[in-house]
């Protein structure tokens, strides 16, 4: 019984790892071997969806844009959340616990009743179509994602921390940027993480807010479809090339991410 | 932790209300103001009242999605939970797989939600997809592009495949802070492999598998861009779910009033559900 327990997972990880392999293995095919007979593997393997997507534009930018919108997104998000989530776990005020739950009734709030109204509001400021307009919109969900995961890991540090340090001489912002700040700094990667996360899989708010200047990869994806065809080949490396940053961040947080998802609670 | 009473930490929180303001209650106050007007074009708007809430309420369209919308929810959460706990319980504790296994398993949650539909759509496809046309050749008559059945099929297990990981990361995380003496003590008293579990690992992923199940519960009934791409809500509308329903509606026929409605209504059952989530989060840090 316990000697076969590893086949538990193994099979598991088979099952994720097949869809990722037939995309990364499309990916590698030529249009006419996809449509014209079923392989299991490449057989005559080609780089020509991944040199059309990294020598065309309007396939590149794509990513360019994602990268730039998630990584505003995830800058302001976790600054913004930052002295909330502080306060948040070492104070009590007026209304503390009706602003927490109304942070988190935004984190539920399905990203489709947004759609409409975003792009009115982000037309009407003049942000359509511009990093910012994507950054700010996604803050909708991260944010109290950010304050929550921040929250928790915050609320792990004894309060002597603070005491001793004021004690010691240091003012309110030399203590938070100098103690405090280090000594969450694996907090502050958890949730950067996530802010990147949720950011990146994001699609619906992320089409809605632009149009060609700042249009995120996923969106470009759609083309394929449309314009030129159905080209499976070129949706497929355009896919595996969207899988490869997330794979990466991963890997630096892998420790972590179960309490990040447990919001810093376990 | 004894928090001390300070008014003064609201200034910590502007940045944050700020945002979020901006964000959640302009947009919201623009749907209140569609779901009260009637128009007929021309940006001239009338005063209707209720009559979109009561349209909504009434439509048989709406009951359909929201029912497809209970059923699909209810279906990944009988699979997601038990097998991700049973995942988590098979993994090993210690030692260089525990970080493969974590890697290997979080891969799906980082894929953007549109390249997942993308993915088993191509998976699936009943000709040139890996799934598909496997299960062609061993006999089932498999095509979700036309069969009801296989379309709900293939969703439910994309999505089992998207989050499961989610469930098992979680629990896994209650798992490992389980001290050893905890399992020792059980061997001593001879404590059978499901006296373990019931008694032992259980009480221990209470609270994370609590998360789990509400953040599952509330992101399944967000769910668009995934179904949107692999079924497009087809066929017919058998996997029309409520914000696909609500989409086609805003942004497809530009029905504003009964979008605006629907919204509403959708976003009322969503706050009812994050209450029940609040409470039970914050009553299990009191104990």
């Amino acid at each position: 019984m316990i000697r076969m327990r590893w086949l538990v997972p193994t099979f598991y990880i088979l099952f994720l790892m097949l869809p990722i392999y037939w995309l990364v293995s499309m990916s590698f095919k030529t249009t006419n071997e996809i449509l014209g007979a079923f392989t299991l593997w490449p057989q005559n393997p080609t780089l020509a969806n991944y040199r059309t997507i990294f020598t065309d534009p309007s396939w590149y930018m794509g990513y360019v844009n994602s990268i730039s919108y998630v990584t505003l997104n995830t800058v302001i998000s976790v600054s913004a959340a930052l002295p909330a989530a502080y306060a948040f776990s070492r104070y009590r005020f007026l209304g503390d616990k009706h602003l927490f739950f109304w942070l988190l009734t935004n984190r539920m709030a399905p990203a489709a009743v947004f759609a409409l109204p975003f792009f009115q509001l982000y037309s009407a400021i003049g942000l359509f179509d511009t990093y910012l307009a994507v950054a700010l919109a996604h803050t909708l969900f991260n944010v109290p994602l950010a304050v929550w995961i921040l929250e928790g890991f915050m609320s792990g540090v004894p309060k002597q921390l603070d005491e001793t340090a004021y004690i010691d001489g240091y003012s309110f912002w030399r203590f938070f940027t100098r103690i405090f700040i280090p000594t969450i700094k694996a907090g502050i990667g958890v949730a950067a993480f996530f802010c990147f996360m949720f950011s990146w899989v994001e699609l619906l708010l992320a089409k809605t807010l632009t149009a060609v200047a700042a249009k995120p990869i996923a969106a470009t994806m759609t083309k394929t479809a449309s314009s030129s065809g159905y080209e499976l080949g070129l949706l497929a490396a355009a896919g595996t090339l969207t899988i490869i940053p997330g794979a990466i961040v991963i890997y630096f947080v892998r420790n972590y991410i179960a309490k990040g998802f447990a919001l810093g609670r376990v | 932790m004894n928090k001390t009473l300070n008014q003064k930490a609201w200034f910590f929180v502007i940045p944050v209300l700020v945002l979020v303001a901006f964000n959640a209650i302009v947009p919201l106050m623009t749907v209140v103001n569609y779901s009260v007007q009637e128009t007929f074009g021309n940006n001239q708007f009338f005063w209707s009242g209720l009559t979109w809430f009561q349209e909504i309420l009434r439509s048989e369209r709406f009951h359909a999605s929201l029912q497809r919308q209970l059923i699909f929810t209810g279906s990944i959460l009988a699979i997601e939970v038990p097998l991700g706990v049973m995942i988590a319980l098979a993994m090993p504790r210690k030692g260089f797989w525990v970080s493969v296994c974590l890697v290997l398993m979080a891969m799906p949650l980082l894929i953007p939600w549109n390249v997942v539909g993308a993915m088993w759509n191509i998976f699936a496809l009943p000709n040139i997809g890996l799934m598909g046309k496997m299960l062609n050749d061993w006999g089932f008559d498999y095509n979700y592009t036309r069969q009801v059945g296989d379309a709900w099929f293939t969703l439910i297990l994309m999505d089992v495949w998207h989050w499961t990981s989610l469930v098992v990361l979680l629990a896994y995380a209650g798992l490992v802070s389980i001290p050893d003496a905890y399992y020792q003590a059980a061997k001593i008293d001879g404590a059978s492999r499901w006296a373990v579990f019931r008694y032992i690992q259980l009480p221990k992923m209470k609270r994370v598998l609590t998360i789990a199940i509400l953040l599952r519960f509330m992101d399944s009934f967000n769910i668009y861009t995934e179904p949107v791409v692999l079924t497009g809500g087809g066929p017919g509308n058998s996997t029309t779910l409520l914000s696909i329903d609500l989409v086609k509606i805003a942004l497809g026929q530009f029905d504003l009033g009964p979008a605006a409605a629907m919204s509403l209504i959708y976003f009322l059952i969503i706050l009812l559900l994050s209450w029940i989530f609040y409470t039970v989060m914050t009553r299990n840090e009191d104990q």
